[in-house]
């Protein structure tokens, strides 16, 4: 059975660099209505700065596509964060995900997958070559006593 | 992103301050390298007290400088990680390869 959201905001913009800042400022501020600590603030604003640059960098490397990013609250605290492109894609996620990996030259580290992956709870990526690359992370966001 | 270069004596010291995404490490990266060739340093400080944020573009900065200071026969310290950037590092396993104080 698939749970109902109880709010969403969707963000589409290019895949200019300089979106990257705006999409993790975008990210960090939707969730704030969660009352976030400030390390899972920078968690998410982490992993969002990781997809997007990945959308930017890799998806569409000799042009500028479109990248959205979508963010929703489930019930309980989750929040999940969708980023989505429709760029060149990835042959082998099993191998993109490998840390260390990167086919993006010595300005990468090949840690951007490993980062989402540790930052967040949960991570899926799926992706068809010649197609886009879909990111769905989600992260629980323990609620504090209200004082 | 902005960096100050101060070299004396074959030291060098690299000042970072901005953010530290992919938008920022391209520039960020070449001016380091440029930097490095100039001084031939036996010793490179990365100081990052001035980083309000960064990602794995981060790390692929820092490799590459230790890579440049390997051929040079020189040594990498970082220093001054904001805890965000330092948490980056420690998710990456790049505290065990690189000095950090
Ligand atoms: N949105 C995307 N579109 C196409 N390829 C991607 C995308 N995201 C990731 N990849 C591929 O997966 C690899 C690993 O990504 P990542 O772990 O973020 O490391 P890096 O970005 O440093 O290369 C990339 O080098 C690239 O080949
Ligand atoms: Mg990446």
């Amino acid at each position: 059975m698939k749970r109902k959201f109880i709010n969403e905001a969707v963000i589409e913009f290019l895949s200019c660099s300089s979106n990257e800042s705006f999409a993790r400022s975008a990210a960090a501020c939707f969730a704030a209505q969660m009352d976030p600590t400030l390390n899972e603030v920078e968690d998410i604003k982490t992993s969002v700065s990781e997809a997007v640059t990945n959308a930017i960098v890799h998806a569409y490397p000799e042009s500028l596509g479109k990248v959205s990013l979508r963010m929703r609250i489930y019930p309980d605290s989750v929040l999940e964060v969708m980023v989505k492109d429709r760029g060149r894609g990835i042959q082998d996620v099993q191998q993109a995900r490998q840390p260390m990996f990167t086919t993006g030259g010595e300005e990468r580290s090949g840690m951007g997958f490993t980062i989402m992956e540790s930052f967040m709870d949960r991570l899926s990526v799926r992706s068809t070559p010649g197609k886009g690359t879909t990111v769905v992370m989600r992260k629980r966001i323990a609620p504090r006593v209200k004082k | 992103m902005e960096i100050r270069e101060t070299a004396a004596d074959r030291n060098l010291l690299l000042e970072f301050l901005g953010d530290l995404d992919h938008h920022g490490a391209r520039d960020a990266l070449h001016q380091a390298e440029r930097a490095i060739d100039a001084a031939l340093p036996k010793r490179l400080v990365l100081d990052f007290s001035g980083v309000t944020f960064m990602d794995s573009s981060g790390i692929a900065l820092i490799l590459r400088t230790q890579q440049r200071m390997q051929l040079l026969d020189g040594s990498l310290m970082v220093r001054g990680v904001p805890p965000q950037a330092r948490r980056v590092l420690d998710a990456a396993g790049i505290s065990r390869l690189v000095t950090i104080k």
